[in-house]
């Protein structure tokens, strides 16, 4: 029996869909029998950055409301044989699959697999309450923001008032040069105020952009620093105890000097 | 400027990447300040009634109070938040004063 992971942050675009893609895949690659769950129903994403948009057949709300087959739904990956997503469907809108419909299906997608993610949608609306329902155990995801640790804060009361313990947090999109000036939140300073369980930091990262633009989780690029960051909450994920990703490198006298000069 | 301002310039002290008015202090200041309004307004309805009629419980062992005048409910100023009550008390049990 699998054990089911929901991804959250409450606002949009600190990465979960991303964060859903790579943890996904770095588990498929570690062998781990993995399905990803979209619950973005009417804007979904996760297929786009998994590469599997031109796969798409039948979507959660065919499956729940009878259309088709669960195994019919799901979309097998082309690079991991152990790796299924299933979409969300893209025309219709959040109110189209109900909590109960959405714990039975996570229900019979649980035995097969030895991991499913559900991607959460924004918000704390309909969408989210939909997510969370099946789910064993929550991620949330923030960004050094003083806009998304909000959201995160709420987010966390949320969880903690749906019953969700042991939450674990990610801190993405860390950008060391400016935590080191003074010109962004610390992960330290995010741990202090949220006070969960840190299970990675990702730094931001290029590598990102073009990882999605091809449709290639950057866990799998071995070159990435945030491939890296998500290699290792992948391996913590499965129990490994994993340093966390070393964030500064040592500025030298001239790379001072630059910024300085720089006007800094 | 002088050779030790220069030396400064060159190489920081420790204590001035620590200054408060970065941008990083910033936020993490303004982030605490709206936390304690997000998470002082969560607090459910049903939960202050709850306080309410326990506090009534613990005080009525030791003085007679008017409950009926009784006001309590949060105040928030910059930066705290703060449980004020106001209990008006009858007269104050004898067999509790020793």
């Amino acid at each position: 029996m699998g054990v089911v992971y929901v991804v959250t942050s409450g606002k949009g675009g600190v990465g979960k869909t991303t964060t859903t893609a790579n943890i996904g895949a770095g588990l498929a690659k570690m062998g781990k029998q993995v399905a990803m769950l979209d619950t973005d129903i009417g804007l979904r994403n996760l297929d786009v950055v998994l590469g599997l948009e031109n796969r798409i057949v039948y979507d959660v709300v065919d499956v729940v409301q009878g259309r088709c087959r669960l195994k019919q739904a799901l979309i097998r990956d082309k690079r991991f044989e152990n790796m299924y997503l299933l979409p969300a469907a893209q025309t219709k809108d959040k109110t189209a699959v109900t909590e109960a419909q959405m714990v039975e299906l996570i229900g019979a997608l649980k035995p097969d697999f030895d991991y499913v993610i559900i991607d959460c949608p924004a918000g704390i609306e309909h969408g989210f309450k939909n997510a969370i329902a099946g789910a064993d155990k929550a991620i949330v995801v923030t960004a050094p923001e003083v806009s998304a640790v909000r959201d995160a804060d709420r987010i966390i009361g949320l969880l903690e008032a749906h019953g969700f313990h042991d939450l674990q947090l990610i801190i993405n999109r860390i950008r060391p040069r400016m935590v080191e000036s003074g010109d962004m939140m610390s992960v330290d300073d995010m741990l202090e105020i949220l006070a969960v369980e840190l299970l990675g930091i990702v730094p931001d990262d290029d590598s990102i952009v073009t990882s999605t633009n091809r449709g290639e989780p950057a866990v799998l690029d071995a070159s990435s620093r945030a491939g890296q960051a998500y290699r290792n909450i992948t391996r913590r994920l499965c129990g490994e105890d994993v340093p966390l990703l070393e964030l500064t490198e040592k500025e030298g006298f001239f790379s001072r000097l630059k910024t300085l000069l720089a006007g800094r | 400027m002088s050779f030790s301002e220069l030396l400064t310039k060159f190489f920081p002290r420790e204590e001035s990447k620590n200054k408060p008015h970065t941008s990083r202090e910033i936020a993490k200041e303004r982030l605490r300040l709206v936390l304690v309004q997000d998470r002082g307004n969560s607090i459910p309805d049903d939960m202050l009634l709850r306080l309410r009629s326990e506090l009534i419980d613990v005080i009525s062992r030791y003085m007679v109070i008017d409950e009926t005048q009784l006001d309590m409910g949060f105040n928030k100023s910059e930066g705290e938040i703060a449980l004020v009550a106001s209990i008006p008390v009858v007269r104050i049990k004898q067999e509790n004063i020793s």
